[in-house]
């Protein structure tokens, strides 16, 4: 019997997620303590400073972080090897609290509904009551949500560093749980977000159960949940292969649904659609990040010698992504629900760069590798989708927000500049040269060809264009179809939802003319850490 | 500098327009054109005919990725920026009462729009890294989509949609071709995008050929070729006349300047691979286009569907692998691009003031109008090549060329002479000939100021009928580098 051994923990790597942990539970305490005219400023003011600490915290620790191990990579294996502190982690973690900042002020939105934010008075509130009229009447707001976000963001930033299964599947649960009940909260039109809310819930937690039976079936195979020693069973070929191939296809399906790839897209346009536009625009953004972070981890660092099992599928399912993500967006008359299918689309073109894994052996100097390329990709399409969604929560009728796309119809008569923003954004996600999205395009299609996954990249190409017609489609309507009935407005936003939106147009214009420099940093991340 | 200077002006112009007091707009516009234009003769006086590239200047873009901001003008890129900054300011002329319409949403965008699609160009003349000459391509889409969408008659929206897919497509099937290059340059172990890099790659013939389809089809959709074109008719009857102007004469341009630059000069294996399959699009294109061209009913459809004839004689001089082709294919380039304008700006004078675009119900503008009459009778003479006439020189020399290649192909593109007579004659006959059309006043002469738009173009045509040799000069020495590098004998050459 071996004796317990306490496990060290790097307090100074681990900062931002415990930062970000404390900030979460401070909320809590908030929530409890504070009288309710003064929680939504403290709720916004903890989140805001705990964010913004946690993004000093990632760029002290990536300044600090020395190589490992035997120097190919750097980083730090934390709390006894459960959390891998490395490059790719790193450059996640600021990611996901850059976009958690920007989703935090689409939260704290008030301006947009008459004095209150997007979520739901009294959740407790049976629509259609007089409990809900009442909660109306009095302007309640749930200042939960803060709190809700933060553990989510927490989730967020464990599930892309976990370096053991049961680590990821506990980042996996933390990050999911907050943003079903999140999901629910909706202040318009509740009956379709509490529905979009259980249907999350009992897909998400159906594929909970698929990967926590993976686990369960790769520990068998290599008698550790540790990814380093999954590694080494995989090289050495010890165990039955039956157990590695199904235990790697049910960790897929847990980490494909959180991605939203096909066929396990089936959740993502009533989820777009029902859930509050804040929420959408962050966990669109958030989640894909994150889940593509430990989707990565998985497949590099713990399944990467057993790529030849793991890559075919991925192919099909890139490619599947992609197409059906396109066509079905097109057939679309829902502004939101045409903006999930193409997250579908867009989870398909990232698949498309991690299928280009190559060891640096097989790369030129200098040439693009596949990490990369998946992480610049994850943070141009990031920052264009919070802030397509926060132009979403912009136009309104009576009823809150329109979703309709036939009444979105000379938008860019009425408001010239929300339209092209708009029409910007849009650009950047159909990946038009001059924005971010074509860079990150051209970084995935690379580095996929240069493995010569080329009938991907020849399926890529060809969705393109069909996402493309979907996209024009839209600036269409907006710019040139004549308006239907009293036509669109345009509720003016506070400052907050304008420095989302300016932000990441501006971030989406930038990494499309310079994206040196990002790129750059995402080379510096190097390789993950075993 | 001199030609990043190039790009910023009607860059700066753009947004200067965006930006002025409304009544400055046109003035200030028209200034940024006119600025250009003179710049642009200016780098033309510099320019040596027998440096081969020059005025280079090369930048690193994205490092992580072999990208360079690397500029450079050779005799090919001087003949097209040429066009470019001529063709503008007589657009903007042309548009001057047009623009302010209520259709159209003013003059600000108009010309600051026309200026960003100048600069977008001139960018894409000049650009020597592939994935520089990839974004300004794409980036040419936006300003063209907004000028076909924003100005013209209805129905433009889903022209313009329609024009944005078609391009955007093929932009896309060329990212697969470019990507491609960088992975061949990468495996060589120098990813770079440098067009000096990569022709020094030996690219295997299978991959040459792949990437060849890639580069040729985007390229086919561009220029337009058979059977690529069907955005073409389209587009230039639902736009206004000075925006087909931009489309055809200028963009449209960068199909047949790609196919030069990145076929011919990085793919010379496969193009000669291609040569066959080609030269029969390009036969097609000439005859089809001159055929359904007679057939029109709108005039500014009409004029449209002829430029697919005339770029499929540009492509054949191209693809006919000799020296007289080569330089009569960068000759006709300008040329087409000249009496094409001349063309489409006259119809829409001449739509201004009937009121309609259909040829069936124009008629009698002859006699009320000689000048107007005159010019488009130019015009028209000049698309079917008449001698003395610019277009005749450069389209002997393809002809000649074909000839060279094998007598059928010269055969069949002589046919078009003949049909291009048809076409520009007849409708000439109907819209300017024959009876008064009843119950509406007789059709006004051109006025000052149109007379100033068409009377350089007209100048142009006649000039370079008589002395294309100032062209040739520049045009012949490119040819020669670029034949010689492709590994064709120069025998039979223009002199």
């Amino acid at each position: 019997m071996t004796d317990f051994v306490k496990p060290s923990i790097d307090y100074f790597e681990l900062s931002p997620l415990l930062v970000v942990f404390a900030v979460a539970c401070l909320g809590v305490v908030v929530e409890a303590f504070f009288p309710r005219a003064l929680r939504y400023r403290a709720q916004v003011v903890v989140a805001l400073v705990g964010l913004v600490a946690a993004l000093v915290g990632v760029v002290l620790v990536a300044r600090a972080v020395t190589t490992y191990d035997d120097g190919a990579a750097r980083g730090v294996l934390a709390v006894g090897g459960t959390v891998a502190v490395d490059g790719p982690s790193l450059f996640i973690w600021g990611l996901v609290l850059a976009l958690a900042i920007a989703g935090v002020l689409l939260f704290a939105e008030r301006h947009l509904d008459g004095g209150v934010s997007a979520f739901a008075g009294q959740a407790a509130a049976v629509p259609g009551t007089d409990a809900e009229s009442a909660s109306i009447a009095a302007h309640r707001e749930h200042t939960e949500i803060y709190p809700l976000m933060m553990f989510a963001v927490f989730g967020m930033m464990l599930f892309p560093a976990a370096n053991d299964l049961l680590t990821m599947f506990v980042g996996l649960e933390v990050l999911s749980l907050p943003l079903y009940l999140l999901s629910g909260l909706a202040r318009r039109r509740r009956l379709l977000s509490q529905e979009a809310a259980l249907k999350y819930f009992l897909l998400g937690a159906f594929s909970s159960g698929f990967f926590l039976y993976g686990a369960a079936l790769l520990y068998g195979y290599a008698g550790s949940m540790d990814f380093a020693a999954i590694n080494e069973a995989v090289r050495n070929d010890v165990g039955s292969s039956s157990l590695l191939l199904i235990g790697t296809g049910l960790l897929s399906v847990g980490l494909l649904f959180k991605v939203g790839a096909v066929p396990f897209q089936a959740w993502t346009p009533d989820v777009y659609q029902g859930a509050p536009t804040p929420v959408v625009a962050f966990m669109a953004a958030g989640t894909k990040v994150a889940a593509f972070g430990a989707l990565l981890r998985l497949f590099y660092v713990a399944l990467g010698a057993d790529r030849w099992s793991w890559q075919p599928m991925l192919w099909i399912i890139a490619i599947l992504s992609m197409f059906v993500g396109t066509i079905l967006a097109m057939t679309q008359s829902d502004i939101k629900r045409l903006l999930a299918y193409s997250s579908v689309a867009h989870t398909g073109f990232i698949l498309v760069g991690v299928i280009g894994l190559q060891t640096s052996d097989q790369l030129a100097d200098g040439e693009i590798t596949s990490l990369q390329a998946v992480l610049f990709y994850l943070a141009t399409y990031g920052f264009a989708t919070i802030g397509a969604f926060a132009v979403v929560s912009l136009v309104r009728d009576s009823g809150g927000e329109t979703t309709a796309l036939a009444r979105w119809a000379g938008l860019g008569k009425e408001s010239p500049v929300v339209a092209a923003v708009f029409a910007f954004f849009l650009l950047a996600l159909a990946g038009i040269p001059l924005t971010a999205g074509f860079v990150g395009k051209l970084a995935v299609f690379s580095a996929a060809l240069a493995a010569g996954a080329w009938p991907v990249v020849v399926a890529a190409i060809a969705a393109s264009i069909l996402a493309v017609a979907l996209y024009v489609r839209v600036i269409k309507v907006m710019f040139f179809d004549e308006p239907v009935g009293e036509g669109p407005s345009v509720t003016y936003p506070s400052v907050l939802t304008a420095t989302t939106i300016a932000v990441g147009a501006v971030v989406t214009l930038v990494l499309g003319i310079v994206p040196g420099p990002v790129l750059d940093l995402a080379a510096v991340a190097g390789e993950f850490i075993r | 500098m001199m030609l990043t200077v190039l790009i910023l002006v009607p860059l700066v112009g753009a947004l200067a327009v965006a930006f002025v007091p409304r009544a400055q707009v046109r003035p200030v516009g028209l200034a940024f054109g006119l600025a250009s234009l003179a710049y642009g003769l200016l780098v033309a006086s510099r320019y040596d005919v027998d440096g081969g590239m020059q005025m280079t200047e090369t930048h690193t873009w994205i490092e992580a990725m072999g990208v360079h901001y690397a500029l450079g003008l050779d005799g090919l890129g001087l003949m097209m920026v040429l066009l470019t900054v001529a063709i503008v300011p007589p657009v903007m002329l042309a548009s001057w009462k047009e623009s302010e319409s209520p259709e159209g949403r003013g003059a600000r965008s108009f010309f600051a729009w026309v200026l960003a699609l100048e600069a977008m160009s001139l960018a894409v003349y000049t650009a020597t890294d592939v994935l520089l000459f990839y974004v300004v391509f794409e980036a040419t889409l936006i300003p063209a989509y907004f000028l076909i969408g924003g100005f013209g008659r209805s129905g433009r929206g889903r022209a313009a949609t329609k024009f944005l897919i078609y391009q955007l497509a093929g932009g896309l099937i060329l990212l697969a071709s470019v990507i491609g290059l960088y992975v061949v340059s990468a495996d060589a172990g120098n990813p770079s995008f440098l067009i000096s890099d990569l022709a020094a790659l030996d690219i295997d013939p299978v991959t040459q050929r792949w990437l060849f389809v890639g580069f040729f089809v985007a390229f086919a959709i561009k220029a337009p070729i058979f059977p690529f074109h069907t955005w073409l008719a389209d587009t230039s009857e639902k736009a206004t006349p000075s925006t087909s102007v931009l489309l055809v004469c200028v963009l449209d341009k960068i199909g047949t300047f790609g196919m030069l630059r990145f076929c011919l000069g990085l793919l010379p294996d496969a193009s000669q691979w291609a040569t066959p399959v080609v030269v029969v699009l390009a036969l097609i294109s000439i005859v089809y286009g001159a055929l359904i061209a007679i057939g029109q009913d709108d005039v500014l459809r009409l004029i449209g569907l002829t430029s697919l004839s005339h770029f499929g004689f540009i492509v054949l001089g191209i693809f006919v692998f000799n020296a007289t082709g080569g330089t009569g294919a960068i000759l006709y380039m300008v040329n087409h691009g000249i009496a094409t304008a001349l063309m489409f700006l006259v119809a829409g004078f001449l739509i201004n003031r009937t009121g309609t675009t259909l040829i069936s119900q124009m008629g009698g503008v002859e006699k009320h109008a000689p000048i107007l009459a005159g010019s488009f009778l130019i015009g028209g003479l000049a698309a079917c090549g008449l001698p003395g006439l610019s277009p005749f020189v450069s389209e002997v020399m393809v002809i000649i060329a074909a000839f060279d290649h094998h007598w059928l192909v010269g055969s069949v593109a002589v046919l078009a002479i003949v049909l291009a007579a048809i076409y520009a004659l007849w409708m000439y006959q109907r819209t300017m000939t024959g009876a008064d059309r009843t119950g509406v006043a007789p059709v006004a002469d051109l006025d000052r100021r149109e007379v100033g738009i068409v009377a350089p173009l007209v100048l142009a045509l006649v000039l370079f009928g008589f002395f294309p040799m100032p062209l040739l000069d520049v045009i012949n020495p490119f040819v020669h580098d670029s034949l010689t590098s492709v590994g064709i004998s120069l025998e039979g050459g223009p002199q």
